[in-house]
C-alpha cells in the first residue's frame, strides 16, 4: 500500500507532473471578491485558456450533522431550515420526509399541497435570485437590479403566508405549520398573474439579448454524456438534455397528481448545448413551470386538517418511541436534496443525519466546464451552476499545521473507523431489529 | 428590449421607504431623542403582515413552569428560573420560529410585531422578556 500522506515536497512534483510545463498557475480564493463563498480554485492556463483546474472546498464546514446529533428532532427542523438561506424549505422538507418515514407518520392532504406551494415559491423567488446574480457576473447591473426587484412580490407573498420573508418555519413531523386560509388565495392569485406576466419580459431580457448571447452561448459546455457521468442534479443536469427531477422520477407530497416533467432546452424549441444560456433558459422556464404547479395546487387544494399530529408535545412523545430510518428527497431550486436519518427508540437526537446538498453533486461538472475557457469567463461559469458551498461542505481537515491531502486509503480508514464508531452508538441494528 | 422596460422604471415612484428619515441621521440616538421632542419627524417603517413572527411575548402570570418551550427552543433562547417557576428569555439569541408559541399548553407565549430589536448589548433590558 502507497504511503497515504506525501511531504511537500513529493506533492509539489506531484503537481509538476501533472499540469502543463508552459501553463501559469492561478489561485483564486478562499477568499475572494468574485465568489461569494469560501472556496479555492486553483487554474493552470496558458495565455488567456484554462488547461485545467482543481478546486478545494472545505473551508465553509460548520458541523451541522454533529450539531444535529445534539438536538431534539423538532429543534432539528430549524437547524436544518439554517444549513440553505436560500433552499430554506429544502431541506426541512428533506428532512421531515425522511423523519416521517423513519417514525410512519402519516401527512394528510392539505399539508402536501401546502408544501408544494412554499416549495414552489422558493423556487421562483431562488431561480430570480440566480437570474440576478448571472446578470451581475456578466456586467449588467441594470439587469440585476430589475429582477432583483421583481423578486421583492414573491418574498412579500411568502412573508404574508409563513410571517417570514426567509427561514418560513412552516413544515413540522406530520404536516405544516400554518394553513393558508382562503382569504389569502386572490393575493396569491395576483402574485402569480404578477409573474407570469413577467416570464415573457424576463425571457426576452436575458435570452434576445446580444451581449448577454454573445457571453453565455457556447460557454462553460457541459454535454449530456458528461452530466450524466458526473451526476449532476438540478437544472445544471436538465440544461445539458437530462430529463433528471426529483418531482418526475421519484414523486413525493402531491407531485404524482401534479405530473410535473423536466425541462430541458428543448421545450423552448432550440437544440441543447448545456452552456451556461442554455442553464439561464432552464431556470427562467421553472419558473413558469413553478407558477403553473402553485396555481394548480390552489384549484385542487382539498379542505382539512393540516397536520396529523397537533399537539406538538405529542409529537415528541411519538418521536422519541420511534426507530427506524429513513430517506428524504426534494427537489430544491438548486437539484435534489438528500436527507437521511437514524432513530432509535428512548432517543430524542437521532443517532445519525446525512446531508447531501445539491452542490455536492455538481460540483464536479466545473471541471469540464472550465476547460478551454477564457478567464474572464470565470464568474459566470462558476456561477452558472448555481453553487451553494456553505450547504455542500461537510469535511474539513484541521490536524496539524500544514494542509494535508487524504489519499483513497485514509479515507477509506476513516470511513471504517466512522463505521465503529458509529456502530457503537447504534444499539439495535435496523430492519431486523425493528419493532412491531 | 430592456429599454423600454428601464425607460417606464424611471416614471415610477421609488419603492425604497426611508426609515427612520429622508436621510440617514448621524446618530440614531440622538434622532430619536429631536423625536420624541417633537424636532423631527420620524418616516414610520413599512408595516409588518399580520402573521408576522416577531419578538416573542410573554404573559407571566399565565406561564405555569412546565418547561416544555424549553425542550423545544432550537436557539436555547428560554432559561428557567427555578425559585419562581417562571422563565427568562434572551432575545439576542432567538431565531423567531415560534415554536415555543405552538407548544405552550396555556398561551402564555405570542408571537408580537416587535422587529426594530438591534441593539449594542445583548443583555440590554429591551432583549431581556422575563
Amino acid at each position: 500500500m502507497r504511503e497515504a500522506r506525501l511531504g511537500p515536497e513529493e506533492m509539489a512534483e506531484k503537481k509538476r507532473e501533472k499540469t502543463c510545463s508552459t501553463c501559469f498557475e492561478v489561485p483564486i480564493g478562499p477568499v475572494h471578491p468574485a465568489l461569494k463563498e469560501g472556496i479555492r480554485f486553483t487554474f493552470w492556463v496558458e495565455g488567456e485558456k484554462i488547461k485545467k483546474v482543481d478546486i478545494r472546498p472545505g473551508f465553509m464546514h460548520r458541523g451541522i450533522e454533529f450539531m444535529g446529533t445534539k438536538r431534539n428532532l423538532v429543534q432539528l427542523i430549524y437547524l436544518a431550515e439554517r444549513i440553505c438561506g436560500i433552499c430554506s424549505v429544502s431541506h426541512p422538507l428533506a428532512l421531515v420526509q425522511a423523519v416521517e418515514e423513519a417514525a410512519g407518520i402519516e401527512v394528510p392532504p392539505r399539508a402536501q399541497y401546502i408544501r408544494v406551494i412554499i416549495g414552489e415559491l422558493e423556487r421562483i423567488h431562488s431561480h430570480l435570485l440566480w437570474a440576478g446574480v448571472a446578470a451581475h457576473e456578466l456586467g449588467f447591473d441594470t439587469l440585476l437590479h430589475y429582477v432583483w426587484k421583481i423578486r421583492e412580490p414573491v418574498l412579500d407573498l411568502l412573508e404574508d403566508i409563513t410571517g417570514n420573508r426567509i427561514d418560513y418555519a412552516i413544515p413540522i413531523y406530520g404536516g405544516v405549520r400554518r394553513d393558508i386560509p382562503p382569504e389569502k388565495y386572490p393575493k396569491l392569485k395576483d402574485a402569480l398573474r404578477y409573474y407570469r406576466s413577467l416570464v415573457e419580459d424576463l425571457l426576452n431580457f436575458f435570452l434576445r439579448d446580444p451581449s448577454i448571447e454573445a457571453r453565455t452561448r457556447n460557454i462553460g459546455i457541459l454535454t449530456r454524456e458528461e452530466a450524466d457521468a458526473l451526476c449532476a442534479v438540478g437544472p445544471t443536469a436538465r440544461a445539458s438534455g437530462l430529463r433528471k427531477d426529483v418531482r418526475q422520477d421519484w414523486p413525493y407530497f402531491t407531485y404524482p397528481d401534479l405530473q410535473v416533467r423536466a425541462l430541458t432546452p428543448e421545450d423552448m424549441g432550440l437544440g441543447v448545448r448545456g452552456d451556461v444560456y442554455d442553464r439561464i433558459m432552464v431556470r427562467l422556464l421553472e419558473v413558469s413551470q413553478s407558477i403553473q404547479i402553485i396555481e394548480r395546487c390552489l384549484e385542487e387544494m382539498p379542505d382539512g386538517e393540516i397536520t396529523s399530529v397537533p399537539k406538538v408535545a405529542a409529537l415528541l412523545a411519538q418521536l422519541k418511541k420511534a426507530e427506524g430510518e429513513g430517506i428524504g428527497r426534494h427537489e430544491a431550486p438548486r437539484g435534489e436534496v438528500f436527507h437521511y436519518i437514524r432513530l432509535e427508540a428512548d432517543k430524542e437526537a437521532p443517532v445519525v443525519w446525512k446531508v447531501k446538498a445539491p452542490t455536492y453533486s455538481n460540483l464536479m461538472s466545473w471541471f469540464p466546464m472550465f476547460k478551454d475557457q477564457e478567464i474572464a469567463d470565470i464568474p459566470i461559469v462558476a456561477a452558472s451552476i448555481d453553487p451553494c458551498i456553505c450547504c455542500m461542505d461537510r469535511v474539513h481537515i484541521v490536524r496539524g499545521e500544514r494542509e494535508e491531502v487524504v489519499w483513497k486509503e485514509e479515507l477509506l480508514r476513516l470511513s471504517w473507523e466512522k463505521t465503529k464508531r458509529v456502530a457503537s452508538r447504534v444499539t439495535r441494528h435496523a430492519p431486523w431489529g425493528r419493532k412491531g | 428590449m430592456i429599454f423600454k422596460a428601464l425607460l417606464q422604471q424611471l416614471l415610477t415612484k421609488p419603492v425604497t421607504n426611508r426609515f427612520p428619515a429622508k436621510y440617514m441621521p448621524r446618530s440614531v440616538v440622538k434622532f430619536l431623542g429631536k423625536v420624541e421632542k417633537g424636532e423631527a419627524k420620524l418616516t414610520p417603517p413599512v408595516p409588518v403582515t399580520e402573521g408576522f413572527r416577531g419578538r416573542i411575548a410573554y404573559d407571566r402570570e399565565k406561564c405555569i413552569g412546565c418547561q416544555l418551550c424549553i425542550r423545544v427552543c432550537p436557539a436555547r433562547v428560554i432559561e428557567f428560573k427555578p425559585e419562581e417557576k417562571k422563565i427568562r428569555m434572551y432575545v439576542a439569541r432567538c431565531t423567531y420560529c415560534a415554536q415555543c408559541v405552538d407548544i405552550c399548553p396555556v398561551g402564555a407565549l405570542s408571537r408580537s410585531q416587535d422587529f426594530l430589536l438591534a441593539d449594542y448589548d445583548r443583555f440590554s433590558p429591551n432583549l431581556i422578556v422575563e
